[in-house]
């Protein structure tokens, strides 16, 4: 089984063959064009495409199991649940389609651009980042299903992330804290403006980010609601992003900084909807 | 080196890189991605050729990367080096014994993140890392250490299983065999 060795020669020539070979292929590598090379990481991550696959159809029989080993009497008591809630949604959705006209026509009287309403697309999760470094989640949907890069993620809890790359059939999301996703906030008692910027908390929590306000706030506080500013272009405003924890001046007391719990429990995700214009 | 251990080894290369994105309840326990990369590579490197070692390693990274939000590429420097320095070594380290395996697990769990944190510090790349990020490398070291004497028996076990075994050599010479006749007879 062990490698039959060879004379010392050949394998130092071998040795500097594959220390030259790799460091081109390296090279060549990181300096590909960004395009070409989330084509080329595409086309690579294709090979785990079997794999996604039976992980979907295991998922679907343990499913399946669960509710076929569910008595019938809960099932009936969620049916029920289910109904109720959803005819109170038509309700309020008739209320909401109502505010959302009276929106645009008053965004068109003040000459704002219109705002329409989201088509939110479901996801189910079928991947984490595989090193500790990065934020990122795949999802099962890709550009044949509508998606592209900047599109918003959220939670039915609140702001999940964005795109960062879309495949044919999965994409890549970057999720809120990481560096491909810089989110503009707001505090929502105080309209203080400020960004969440990629960071890791001392104890590796994930469902923590920090917030940097634009100036000295004092009257942010503890148990303040965050939410998106609309500003940056990508993420509408007032979606749901976290609650502040606690509060430091920093820089000489010129701006603040906030630990913020985030209000979508990111490691526990299983299906996101992605909002599509 | 044979194919059939290549064919293994390729196999489990692609297989970590996907288990590396599964499991999130074991990755939440833990802190860190269920990452066998750096322990493959060690396997490779001291049993098979530098090609076969070095091909593994370019291999795991690069599907390593295809699902990472990592740079591409960005993940190859680390296992090859490791790669290549186990397999010019490997004639001084004690690679069947137990305590050795697990050691040099826990440093390629340690010096593959690492050196790749160091390349990654040399691209656009901005990597979230922090206090806690040392913690994490201190975890993927245990997971390899612990991960690379079970993938040795393993591969083992997989050897023994699906390959030719050397042929026997006796010490029976037919020259050399005594030639009995009538003239002996035992007592």
């Amino acid at each position: 089984m062990r490698s039959s060795d060879t004379g010392p020669n050949v394998l130092k020539r071998t040795h500097h063959l594959a220390i030259i070979g790799v460091g081109i292929l390296t090279l060549v590598l990181l300096n590909l064009p960004e395009p070409v090379e989330a084509r080329v990481k595409s086309a690579i991550g294709a090979a785990f495409l079997p794999l996604f696959g039976l992980r979907a159809a295991a998922d679907s029989v343990v499913d399946r199991a669960a509710y076929q080993a569910l008595p019938r009497s809960t099932l009936v008591d969620h049916l029920l649940r289910l109904e109720r809630e959803n005819a109170e949604l038509r309700v309020a959705a008739l209320q909401t389609t109502d505010l959302l006209g009276e929106n645009q026509r008053l965004r068109t009287a003040i000459g704002a651009a219109p705002r329409g309403p989201w088509r939110p697309k479901l996801a189910r999760v079928v991947g984490r980042e595989p090193t500790t470094w990065w934020r990122t989640l795949q999802i099962n949907l890709g550009s044949r299903d509508g998606l592209a890069a900047d599109q918003v993620v959220v939670s039915g809890s609140g702001l999940v992330g964005r795109v960062s790359q879309a495949g044919l059939t999965h994409s890549r999301v970057a999720l809120v804290g990481d560096a491909e996703c810089g989110v503009s906030v707001v505090v929502h008692e105080t309209r203080d403006l400020g960004i969440i910027k990629p960071g890791q908390t001392l104890s590796g929590d994930g469902g923590l980010v920090e917030l940097t306000l634009m100036q000295n706030c004092p009257g942010i506080m503890a148990g303040q609601t965050v939410t998106t500013s609309g500003l940056g272009g990508v993420f509408p405003a007032g979606l749901p992003v976290g609650t502040i924890v606690d509060t430091r001046n920093d820089g000489g007391n010129v701006f603040t900084t906030a630990r913020v719990r985030l209000t979508a429990n990111l490691n526990r995700l299983e299906e996101v909807w992605v909002l599509q214009p | 080196m044979n194919r059939s251990t290549l064919l293994f080894l390729a196999l489990a290369v692609w297989l970590s890189a996907f288990a590396q994105t599964q499991f999130a309840s074991l990755r939440d326990l833990l802190s860190v991605p269920v990452a066998l990369g750096p322990s493959l590579v060690c396997y490779a490197a001291l049993t098979q050729g530098p090609g076969a070692a070095i091909g593994l390693a370019v291999l795991g990274a690069l599907l390593s990367d295809a699902l990472s939000s990592a740079p591409l590429g960005s993940g190859i420097p680390a296992p090859f080096l490791l790669a290549l320095t186990l397999h010019l070594q490997r004639h001084l380290i004690l690679r069947d014994q137990r305590f050795a395996q697990f050691w040099i697990g826990f440093g390629a769990g340690v010096g593959v993140p690492l050196l790749t944190l160091a390349t990654l510090a040399m691209t656009r790349a901005q990597p979230v890392t922090g206090a806690f990020t040392l913690l994490q490398l201190l975890g993927l070291g245990l997971v390899n250490g612990v991960a690379c004497p079970v993938l040795f028996a393993l591969f083992d076990l997989l050897h023994r299983a699906f390959d030719y075994r050397p042929l026997a050599s006796t010490t029976f010479r037919p020259d050399r065999e005594t030639v009995r006749g009538r003239q002996f007879r035992p007592r």
